[in-house]
């Protein structure tokens, strides 16, 4: 074994089911051990495939994935020891919840004693000790949802995949099961697969997101770097929230372009990310939260005129549609501090951003 | 605290006595303000209830209540009857209930009703019916003497100066008889009227209860055992090979039951198309062909062919319902295929078992027509005779008896089958 080794890695993986497309197109991950890692992205991206193919419930076309160095795409699931959490729990009906987590235990023939004390252990890592005897359909969705949890988890696996897991759950259910989450990750210090299409909840619970598209890992990044600096123009439009224009590029310098929109009238200045040179295609993509409003003239390199349309009220923040050039639905997103400027449909002003701001994709 | 406990009664004013009357008051307006509802439910199903009532129940219930009744030799002869009433049975009876019978016969005869009750006594002691014949030609022939009635009937026919003979007649006096269910479970009344054992070789009732219950566990046996296999099949195939698989299931029942069974009788018989291929084979010689029609074996393969659809639909529909991610989650978790079939897999087919299970052998237990046409002498069930005393012997009793008793066998499944499994786990489909 290599110093810098990965525990798990994903080498060229291919996956095709009818033989005619691939599924999953040149995948290569590398997750080093005590990493909490999501696969992020639209339904039918692949990336629950991805997750599959680790757990050995699919096999990979091509490519080879190693577990702790060694490859094991011949190696059956129930070999492989890795713990699952399934996206409906795959709780186990006809058994109790200590039953469920003695399961694994079970097949692994270890003694009674030390069954009951690692349920325990189990039960009281999830605070559902006293519910040892309930059986899965007397229990709320949050409450099966730690237990399945504490099973993938009770017989110590190095590695542990989830599906889905919160997919089932309400909102405020959800935020909760993630903290929890997290918490058991950082106190056991396993490694975690994590498979979502819930960005919120990749940014939250993450170290790095592989953020799938089309079979493809379009970026692999801490949550901030993705957020802050999205490498190409799915990402940027995928996680949060933007306003995209597309236009054609005029001038190209190291760190600045200017792009003209498509409908000529404006053109603006922008970070340049992957453009390939001048008179190409370009997306532009801004954050909402980065326009300054009623800048000072000359301040920011990028300044319009434009109309307030819709004024929504959402608490810790106002959103705002208005009318730039009288063409485009431009958001705008204003936090909800005391000197926040009051805006009402209809109302003329002016709008700013930094060039570093807006970032400019190869489109 | 006291005073806190004191505030919240005065604050609740309402007696135990005045929330009862209001949770009453509650419950008759909602029965009133569902009144309607439920009238316009009844009303949907009254065809039904009706077509049940009387096509079903009504006969049911004059099936049960012939199990047990004794016919019409008391009002046919009354006279015997009033004075058989007092006679213990230990001795021959005295010359007044012999006059008494005579007179009965002849007018039986006149009247011609003696068919009836030389019908009824005869399923009590066989022989009576000529006996009685006998009697009656020969009375009508005899011309007065000073001779006694006894001493008459007994010259007619010594069988008149046997006890077995009297204590038959007394016993089809009463309204009620248990003779049918006696005879049902191979028991009869000796001469003195003690219940005892029928002889070994006119014993066949016990034995074909057993050999039914043998024969539907057998059947439900093989169904589940090849069907289990074909319902799994059926709900991990993907839908268009699954759609076909299952008109295959389906064939049998849309093909005459008559048909089936006589395809089966081909194939088996000593010089069907299984044999021909054996001694063709070189496995056979000729002169040993196997017997497996008109026997218990013809029977158990027929009947497991016609009743295999009700095996595979339930269990189909459990297995349907089971998420292949179980058995993901049992492999993952570290148990072989076949553990997790074992353990996790088999577990929740249950209902589907138990359902299909319960199916088939209720269907085995009452069937008829095949028994019927493969079964030849040793695969007869219980049916077969039931339908034999309707249609050849006309002992209507003992058929009822013996339905009654496959009724009962059949219920006491149902309820242990309630108390293990419980029957709202069951599943049909």
């Amino acid at each position: 074994m290599n110093q810098n080794s990965s525990f798990v890695e994903f080498r060229n993986v291919q996956k095709s089911y009818d033989g005619k497309t691939l599924v999953v197109k040149d995948f290569n991950l590398s997750i080093t051990r005590g990493e909490f890692v999501t696969m992020l992205g639209p339904s039918g991206s692949g990336k629950t495939t991805c997750l599959m193919m680790l757990a050995g419930f699919e096999t990979a076309t091509y490519g080879d994935i190693l577990l702790d160095g060694q490859p094991i795409n011949k190696v059956p699931p129930q070999k492989r020891g890795i713990g699952m959490v399934f996206q409906y729990y795959a709780l186990f009906p006809h058994m109790t919840v200590a039953e469920n987590l003695a399961f694994p235990l079970e097949v692994r023939k270890l003694g009674k004693s030390a069954i009951k004390q690692k349920i325990g252990n189990a039960l009281e890592m999830v605070e559902l000790g006293a519910l040892a005897n309930r059986r899965p359909a007397q229990l709320s969705g949050g409450q099966k949802q730690r237990v399945a949890l504490a099973r993938a988890l009770v017989f110590e696996p190095k590695l542990v995949l989830m599906d889905e897991p919160l997919g089932a759950l309400d909102k405020n259910l959800r935020e909760q099961m993630q903290y929890e989450i997290k918490r058991i990750h950082e106190s056991l210090g396993v490694t975690m697969v994590y498979v979502t299409h819930d960005q919120s909840e990749a940014l939250t619970m993450s170290d790095r997101i592989a953020v799938f598209n089309d079979g493809i890992v379009q970026q692999l990044a801490s949550p901030a770097t993705l957020y802050e600096e999205p490498e190409n123009a799915f990402v940027a439009s995928f996680i949060g929230e933007n306003n995209r224009f597309s236009g054609t590029v005029k001038s190209l310098d190291n760190d600045r372009c200017i792009v003209t929109l498509d409908d000529g009238d404006c053109s603006i200045r922008a970070l340049p990310i992957n453009i390939t040179g001048h008179g190409s295609r370009a997306i532009l993509s801004l954050r909402p939260e980065r326009v300054v409003i009623d800048p000072e003239e000359g301040s920011l390199p990028n300044i319009f005129k434009v109309r307030a349309e819709g004024v929504t009220y959402l608490g810790d923040h106002i959103r705002c549609s208005v009318n730039f050039g009288q063409r485009h639905q431009f958001i705008i997103k204003i936090p909800n501090s005391e000197q926040h400027p009051v805006l009402k449909p209809g109302s003329d002003f002016r709008i700013g951003w930094a060039g570093r701001d807006c970032r400019a994709f190869n489109a | 605290m006291n005073e806190m406990v004191a505030r919240t009664d005065t604050l609740n004013p309402l007696t135990a006595d005045a929330r009862e009357f209001e949770g009453k008051a509650l419950r008759a307006q909602l029965a009133r303000s569902t009144r309607l509802e439920k009238a316009k439910a009844l009303l949907l199903v009254l065809p039904l209830l009706l077509f049940i009532g009387i096509m079903f129940i009504f006969p049911l219930a004059d099936m049960m209540l012939r199990s047990t009744d004794n016919g019409p030799v008391a009002e046919l002869m009354p006279d015997t009857a009033t004075r058989l009433l007092d006679w213990d049975q230990s001795t021959l009876p005295d010359e007044a209930i012999y006059a008494a019978l005579a007179r009965d016969i002849q007018t039986a005869q006149k009247e011609r009703t003696l068919g009836k009750i030389a019908t009824r006594l005869n399923f009590e002691l066989s022989g009576i019916r000529s006996l009685l014949t006998k009697s009656a030609r020969k009375l009508a022939q005899m011309e007065s003497s000073d001779e006694s009635w006894k001493q008459r009937l007994v010259q007619i026919d010594q069988r008149w100066g046997e006890l077995a003979t009297w204590s038959a007649i007394k016993r089809v006096l009463p309204s009620v008889t248990a003779t049918f269910y006696l005879s049902s479970l191979d028991l009869a009344y000796d001469a003195k009227g003690e219940v005892v054992r029928k002889p070994p070789e006119r014993a066949i009732y016990v034995d074909n209860f057993i050999k039914t219950f043998a024969i539907s566990l057998g059947v439900t046996l093989s169904c589940f055992i090849l069907g289990f296999p074909v319902a799994y099949l059926l709900s991990v195939l993907p839908t268009a090979k699954a759609n076909l698989l299952m008109i295959c299931v389906l064939l049998p029942f849309w093909t005459s039951l008559l048909v089936r069974t006589t395809s089966w009788i081909a194939l088996l018989q000593t010089h069907g198309i299984v044999n021909d291929l054996l001694v063709w084979l070189g496995i056979l010689n000729e002169g040993n062909r196997l017997d497996m029609m008109y026997n218990m074996f013809g029977t158990v393969v027929a009947m497991t062919h016609i009743l295999l659809p009700f095996m595979i639909l339930p269990l189909f529909s459990v297995m349907k319902s089971i998420d292949p991610s179980f058995m993901r989650a049992a492999t993952s978790l570290g148990a072989s295929p076949f553990t997790a079939f074992i353990r996790v897999y088999l577990p929740q087919t249950k209902p589907g078992i138990a359902a299909g299970s319960l199916l088939v052998f209720i269907l085995a237990i009452g069937y008829y027509i095949t028994p019927a046409l493969v079964g030849g002498r040793t695969g007869q069930m219980i049916s077969n005779f039931i339908a034999y005393h309707m249609q050849q012997s006309l002992n209507w009793g003992l058929a009822a008896a013996l339905a009654v008793i496959l009724l009962i066998i059949v219920l006491i499944l149902y309820w242990l089958f309630n108390r293990i499994i419980g029957i709202d786990k069951l599943k049909l489909g």
